[in-house]
């Protein structure tokens, strides 16, 4: 197989004359956690809605897994292995935390006309989404509905969700967002744990998670990407310091 | 709305109102009160048009504000037929239930593409699509209506002429209807449905193409509710374009609305509110829309959610969660 | 084709168009600002044709009905803000329809009540009551282009005042950035009343205009907020340029197919299939427009920026 696991060739989205991605090239490698810092408004969520297939871009391509999904719905990328949460939390609020995950089990297990069976009781779809929410910590609160827990419960079940898809690339878009010292350090350990096990496209704010947890980074400002390496070449990027690190120390 | 999702009634209410439906006939004949067999027919006929109506917008979220169009639909789908000459009651239902279907594909194709009150408008503007097209058919009367002059025959199975016959028919279809509908919205199809209306976006995300769920979803209730005009056609002898006005489809929202959208039983406690209301204020006074309006004002401003919002809202307890 | 009737109809066209646009107007301002759904504007139409048919008995002239009836229906407007409309701004939409649909039957009854059962005519003084000979020797009702014109009047007056005052500016913003314009300062309760006041007031006039040919009846506004209702989804929600582009194609696309439809289909058809089918087909025209304008841009021709 030649290229990488997510291939992304000159990616362009332009929002009322402003290019909100500016000919992006990006490249993923399997079983890597690659992150992308940025300042805000450098266009981060805008690559991943892009990457998603929930905004489609102006121009470029995108290669997953070995085929163009460049114009591919955002349900059909999930079916092909590719999730992500959101930054600003997205659930099915009304329902129990099990359902919620259940339903992203759902979503993978062939289609959902079916009619007569009670869906709460399928062993094939309860038993996967515990596990999923196992994984996260969560397994205590299976049955809390969604809108009754704290926001880094919330955070915690938005990648649950994703996991419950049997990604095979996680698009995870600020999963420490607004969470206390805490539970970022809990949503660390969880990401540590995926880490090798699924490839990983990390978008973040939080540095020092950044730094400890990903293989690799690409710093992306205002749109384009202005250097790819690992967290040794990047700290030392002296283009990087003056466009992106240099301001937050200004 | 949404809390109503898995409190509702309790069981054993259901099963009281069930039984006293079962009952009534003979209660209507020993108190020589043989009107009461017709309330009770076309309040029973009603609840499955609103119980088809709750599978959308209780469960899914989808405020169609056409779906008395499909009532329209059924009763006529039984009227033309008899107008030729044709009193096949398995040819009659059958054509309402897929007429009621197709004409809910289509339109709900082009609906499901809008949100919010663009959803509203369109649905009810469809429905005032089919309302003028019956109208302007002049062979069938027009908005004069049609006489149907021989109810729908199975032949020898069932006689519905017989309005007690029609009666225990009419109350075994909500009766399945109601079974139909707890299965559908407990399924994996239900909890698609149920899920995108939580959050639609999120659904696609994992993996669901919501639209044509949705689409299903809508097609299916607007079937049942064909299933409910074809029976109300029977009932009623006398089918008007009329049946399908706008306004009935409001009342159709209100009953859904005012027993509990998205409780199974919600629809049927709320469409038997509306209809003995009416029955019995329209008895005091022939103005009784005004304080009727006015309730219904009422009720919206100060409660969230129907009967069950007002119980919750008369316990103090409004304010979390408590919006739809 | 008769081209002399072809103009009539084109005259006549334009009249349900300003007509329409009348009830658009308000509709679409109500609900670009306030985001609100009034489902009982049509009563309002009803309302106002109500005031000027027994304003203009009272005072045995039209236009001194229409005058007095006018400032009467946004007073009314502005008490059915107050009392009802106000405190549903935070519930959601399937509420403010629930809630509009009971103002309907109130109002339904109260005319009834009032004014009893059968509808009221309003006579025209004798200027405007006669026919007008257009070029090529076509005759017209002077009341109807005497509609045509005050409701581009009006239309005009609306553009202005949109276009180029404070308030007309504050309504804009209000159309496409709520809380921008509360964060102005502005009384939004005010701008508010204010707004459902003068929408009043333009479906009243919409009724007065029409009650001199058609009678004030009860439910009267029923079936043509319907039609006002396809009118601001077609333009777009919140857009008055909208709602007056939409208003005029529909007005003109309902009334010509309602009289041409059958001569077109002739073309394409038996003559039977076409007088049988024509009737049905033109009835449907705005909806099958509004369908395929929907299928195609799912936010009316002019959309608000966004919100």
């Amino acid at each position: 197989m030649s290229g990488a696991f997510l291939e992304v060739r000159n990616l362009y989205k332009n929002y009322g004359g402003i290019a909100a991605t500016d000919h992006v090239d990006l490249d993923v490698r399997e079983s890597e956690l690659h992150a992308i810092i940025g300042p805000n408004g450098a266009g981060k969520t805008t690559l991943i809605s892009q990457l998603s297939g929930e905004v489609p871009p102006d121009g470029g391509r995108i290669r997953f897994a070995g085929r163009d999904i460049t114009s591919t719905p955002a349900y059909r990328r999930s079916l092909l292995g590719l999730a992500r949460s959101f930054q600003i939390t997205s659930l099915m609020l009304d329902m129990t935390v099990l359902e919620n995950v259940s339903l992203a089990v759902q979503a993978h297990a062939g289609h959902s006309f079916r009619f007569w069976k009670a869906a709460r009781s399928e062993s094939e779809l309860v038993e996967p989404a515990m596990e999923a929410l196992r994984s996260v910590g969560l397994g205590e609160r299976a049955h809390d509905v969604a809108r009754a827990m704290s926001h880094g419960e919330h955070r915690q079940l938005e990648i649950a969700m994703a996991l419950a898809t049997r990604p095979t690339l996680l698009l995870l878009d600020e999963p420490m967002a607004g969470m206390g010292v805490e539970e970022s350090q809990r949503m660390v350990e969880i990401l540590r744990n995926l880490k090798g096990e699924k490839t990983m496209l990390l978008i973040e704010h939080d540095m020092d998670a950044v730094f400890t947890l990903a293989d690799r980074i690409s710093v992306l400002v205002y749109g384009r990407v202005i250097a790819t390496g690992t967290p040794e070449e990047i700290r030392n990027d002296e283009a990087v310091r003056q466009a992106y690190l240099g301001d937050e120390v200004a | 709305m949404t809390s109503l999702f898995r409190t509702g009634l309790p069981a054993y209410a259901m099963v009281v109102g069930l039984l006293f439906l079962a009952g009534l006939p003979v209660l209507a004949v020993w108190a020589d009160n043989i009107f009461l067999i017709d309330l009770y027919l076309r309040l029973m006929i009603l609840a499955i048009a609103a119980v088809s109506l709750n599978l959308i917008l209780g469960y899914g979220g989808m405020v169609s504000f056409g779906h008395a169009a499909y009532l329209v639909v059924g009763a006529y789908a039984v009227g033309i037929p008899a107008y030729y000459g044709i009193y096949n009651g398995f040819l009659q239902f059958a054509i309402a239930i897929l007429a009621s279907a197709a004409i809910a594909l289509v339109t709900g194709a082009i609906a499901l593409r809008t949100k919010g009150v663009y959803f509203i408008m369109i649905t009810m503007a469809f429905a005032q699509m089919v309302f003028f097209t019956f109208v302007s058919i002049e062979e069938y009367g027009g908005d004069d209506g049609l006489v149907i002059d021989t109810r729908s025959e199975f032949g020898g199975l069932l006689d519905i002429n017989d309005n007690f016959t029609l009666y225990y028919f009419v109350l075994a279809s909500l009766i399945l209807t109601l079974g139909l509908v707890h299965r559908i919205v407990h399924s994996r199809f239900g909890m698609v449905i149920s899920g995108s209306k939580g959050n639609d976006r999120r659904m696609q995300a994992i993996g669901f193409p919501t639209y044509r769920y949705r689409l299903a979803s809508y097609v299916i209730s607007g079937a049942i509710c064909g299933y409910a005009g074809a029976l109300l056609g029977n009932f009623t002898n006398f089918i008007t374009p009329e049946m399908g006005d706008w306004v009935r489809s409001g009342e159709l929202i209100f009953m859904v609305v005012l027993g509990g959208a998205g409780s199974l039983f919600g629809p049927v406690l709320g469409t038997a509110m509306f209809v003995l209301l009416e029955e019995y204020l329209s008895r005091i006074t022939q103005y009784w829309h005004f304080p009727f309006g006015a309730m219904l004002i009422l009720v919206v401003i100060f409660t969230r959610g129907g009967i069950n919002g007002m119980f919750r809202w008369l316990g103090g307890r409004i304010g979390l969660g408590a919006r739809s | 084709m008769d081209w002399g009737l072809f103009t009539i109809q084109m005259l006549n066209g334009l009249q349900l168009g300003v007509l329409l646009f009348l009830l658009a107007a308000g509709l679409t301002l109500v609900f670009g600002i306030m985001d609100f759904v009034n489902l009982a504007h049509g009563s309002l139409y009803m309302m106002g044709a109500y005031f000027c048919a027994t304003l203009t008995q009272l005072t045995d002239s039209f236009l001194l009905g229409v005058v007095l009836a006018l400032p009467l229906t946004a007073l009314l407007g502005w008490l059915v803000e107050l009392i009802v409309v106000r405190a549903l701004y935070t519930h959601d939409h399937l509420d403010h329809v629930l809630a509009t649909f009971g103002l309907i039957l109130c109002f339904d009854t109260a005319v009834d009540y009032i004014w009893g059962p059968t509808g009221m005519a309003i006579p025209l003084p004798d200027f405007l009551n006669g026919q007008v000979t257009l070029f090529g020797g076509l005759e017209f009702p002077v009341f109807r282009l005497v509609i045509i014109a005050s409701g581009l009047l009006v239309a005009a007056l609306l553009y202005v005042m949109v276009a180029h005052t404070r308030l007309g500016m504050l309504i804009r913003a209000g159309a496409s950035n709520r809380t921008m314009v509360m964060a102005l300062g502005v009384d939004i309760g005010k701008l508010f009343a204010l707004v459902f006041a003068v929408g009043a007031a333009f479906a009243g006039f919409a009724g007065m205009l029409i009650a001199p040919i058609t009678e004030a009846s009860i439910g009267m506004g029923n079936d043509i907020i319907i039609v006002a209702f396809v009118v601001i989804i077609i333009g777009g929600i919140g857009s008055i340029k909208g709602a007056f582009v939409a208003a005029m194609i529909v007005g003109l696309i309902d009334t010509m197919g309602r009289s041409f439809l059958d001569q077109l289909l002739k073309v394409f058809m038996s003559a039977q299939n076409a007088e049988t089918s024509a009737p049905a087909l033109s009835a449907m025209a705005i909806y099958i427009l509004m369908a395929v304008v929907l299928a195609f841009r799912p936010q009316g021709l002019f959309p608000p920026k966004v919100r």
